[in-house]
């Protein structure tokens, strides 16, 4: 096939990033869940990179979790998100970045219906202008924080210290990418790679050094089904659907598992050390867990961030695994202190699941 | 066609949900929920196609409207276009406008739902807060959350949070005037009126059922439907 043609069939897999001058909104659950990691983003974007990255204290939950239990109301939410639109215009700013994966599908349903039905975005003015006073101006780009730390993937290997390999074999550590439902299920095009090659977290582990997995279930929710999870009583959907995932990844020995979404790195996580207390079953090593990571805490590990600084110590599943075979560095006594050393006292071992290094 | 119809109809998200259904099950074969509980997205798409009222009022009180997660799985593979997921966002909030989901157990739940994530939105700005995850309400968070907990401050502070604090980053605290801002928008836009109906039915079906339910968290109501399983959910 010639060149041309084989860039014609791919154009709608590309994804346009903007460059630099970002408008940053923050994620409620990585918020909750992985502090590190948006501290990690920042510092990469800013320090690393050089980039100008902008936060506004005043913006808010998207309401994401709420439209998506339907307690929150289609143009309830549309407004709240033509808020964030307008802090964004305030600031000056055109390229809005999310660090969650239900805001940005949030973000992209809004968009495509103001596309699709442009008086749902003069309601969305008019309603914004009504309760709080503001107007706004479209984002030009939307991206979520995944596609920047992609699209930067190799500066950021090329400042690393460490790469994806076995550091006393040299193998690829094998790695099974897992994509948010909502990065491109529900609109393609949005999302790099699309629903059907999915490229965002490929791009990140080939790029340093690792071998993805596939597997039978690759594409498989993690579970969380929003009211599935956050009603007790609806629990079973959410546990099944990732011990679904675990069975089927488990015989290809994964090192690690990737993620680019808030929540299916606290469920891929919490899982597993559910599943090894009603089963007694582990899926790493040797009563180990597979570890799970995000995205910005697999970047900060290549540019040789210290593991605790980047919260890994908040992972019910133990990373100390994969830390070992890349040959990263890292002290066990200062695994669970506080800011300046402060004692406070360890997690109790779970009853199956490897926590402990020395136990 | 029939009023209830029409009024789902009127829903954008369902103009772009249902195009026109071949009931050829793609959409159930990719479904998580379809392989959890007794549940069957291409019936969705088929009752809400007969623009049969009666049908349609029976699917708003029933079960099968709270089954899916909205991975949206549905929406990547049908052949047609239809994206029965989003027919349930759609679906759901009828339900609930109408008061037909205390007609099961299920939508019952969504008083737990606004009361949890719902009420955080409008004090907090978060749709999750620390300080709402109780480790005893979220057994499957494990020993590490419990020692988070119970170590908030000084952890957040270890990561470079904010926690509850003004200004930039993790979890600051949320400027009131903010605040002030989202709940003007839910007053103007509907989500007042929602959360108002949801307890507002949720009371009237408290009362028929013989519970007790208050404004707090713990009482017989909440704790009923936020943790009963009638074991009549699951796929066969």
């Amino acid at each position: 096939m010639k060149k041309e043609g084989k860039e014609y069939i791919w154009k709608d897999y590309q994804k346009e990033i903007a460059e630099d001058k970002y408008f940053y909104v923050r994620s409620c659950v990585r918020q909750n869940f992985f502090p590190g990691s948006e501290w990690a983003f920042q510092k990469i974007l800013r320090e690393e990179l050089k980039k100008d990255l902008f936060e506004n204290a005043a913006h808010t939950s998207c309401t994401g979790i709420g439209y998506h239990t339907e307690i929150v109301p289609f143009e309830t939410m549309m407004t709240v998100v033509a808020r964030q639109f307008a802090l964004m215009t305030e600031a000056g700013y055109e390229h809005f970045v999310s660090s969650c994966i239900t805001s940005f599908g949030i973000y992209s349903e809004i968009l495509e219906t103001w596309e699709h039905f442009p008086e749902t975005e003069a309601r969305a003015h008019q309603y914004l202008k009504e309760a709080t006073g503001r107007d706004f101006i479209k984002p030009k780009n939307l991206a979520h924080t995944g596609d920047i730390i992609y699209k930067f993937r190799k500066e950021i290997v090329a400042k690393g210290k460490y790469r994806l390999v076995h550091h006393q074999t040299g193998e690829p550590l094998k790695i099974v990418e897992h994509i948010g439902c909502h990065y491109s299920k529900m609109f393609p095009h949005r999302g790099i790679g699309g629903a059907e090659y999915p490229y965002v977290l490929v791009g990140m582990i080939e790029d340093w050094g690792g071998k993805v997995v596939d597997y039978p279930e690759r594409r498989h929710c993690c579970g969380f089904g929003f009211r599935q999870y956050i009603v007790r009583a609806n629990r079973g959907y959410s546990i099944a659907c990732s011990r679904k995932k675990f069975e089927s990844m488990e015989p290809y020995h994964p090192d690690a598992i990737l993620t680019n979404c808030p929540g299916c790195p606290m469920f891929l996580d919490r899982w597993q050390y559910a599943i090894s207390e009603m089963e007694g079953k582990t899926y790493g090593e040797n009563g180990h867990g597979i570890p799970v990571l995000t995205y910005e805490e697999l970047a900060g590990l290549v540019l040789g961030y210290d593991p605790w600084d980047l919260g890994l110590q908040v992972h019910q599943v133990p990373v100390e695994p994969l830390l070992d075979k890349i040959g990263i560095p890292y002290d066990p006594s200062k695994k669970f202190l506080g800011k300046d050393g402060r004692d406070l006292g360890r997690p109790e071992a779970p009853h199956f699941l490897k926590f402990y290094k020395e136990s | 066609m029939g009023k209830l119809y029409d009024r789902l109809a009127e829903d954008v998200r369902f103009q772009e949900g249902l195009k026109s259904c071949i009931n050829c099950g793609t959409c159930t074969a990719i479904c998580p929920a379809a392989e959890f509980y007794n549940y069957q997205p291409r019936n969705i798409a088929v009752i809400l196609q007969s623009r049969d009222d009666e049908q349609i009022e029976t699917l708003l009180k029933s079960e099968s409207i709270w089954y899916c997660g909205e991975c949206m799985s549905c929406k990547t593979r049908c052949p047609r276009g239809n994206a029965p997921g989003l027919l349930i966002t759609v679906l759901r909030s009828v339900s609930q406008d109408l008061g037909y989901f205390t007609e099961s157990e299920k939508g019952r739940q969504q008083l737990a739902i606004k009361r949890t994530i719902g009420d955080w939105i409008l004090k907090h700005g978060y749709c999750l807060y620390p300080s709402g995850i109780l480790p005893d309400a979220h057994p499957e968070q494990g020993p590490i959350w419990e020692w988070e907990f119970s170590h908030i401050d000084d952890v957040m502070d270890r990561l470079g949070a904010n926690l509850n604090r003004p200004g930039t980053g993790v979890l600051r605290r949320i400027p009131q005037e903010s605040i002030d801002e989202i709940k003007k928008i839910f007053d103007v836009t509907g989500g007042t009126k929602r959360f108002e109906l949801i307890e507002q039915f949720s009371r009237e079906k408290a009362e028929e059922m013989g519970m007790e339910l208050d404004e707090t968290n713990e009482n017989e109501y909440f704790n009923y439907i936020y943790t009963t399983d009638n074991g009549q959910h699951l796929a066969p």
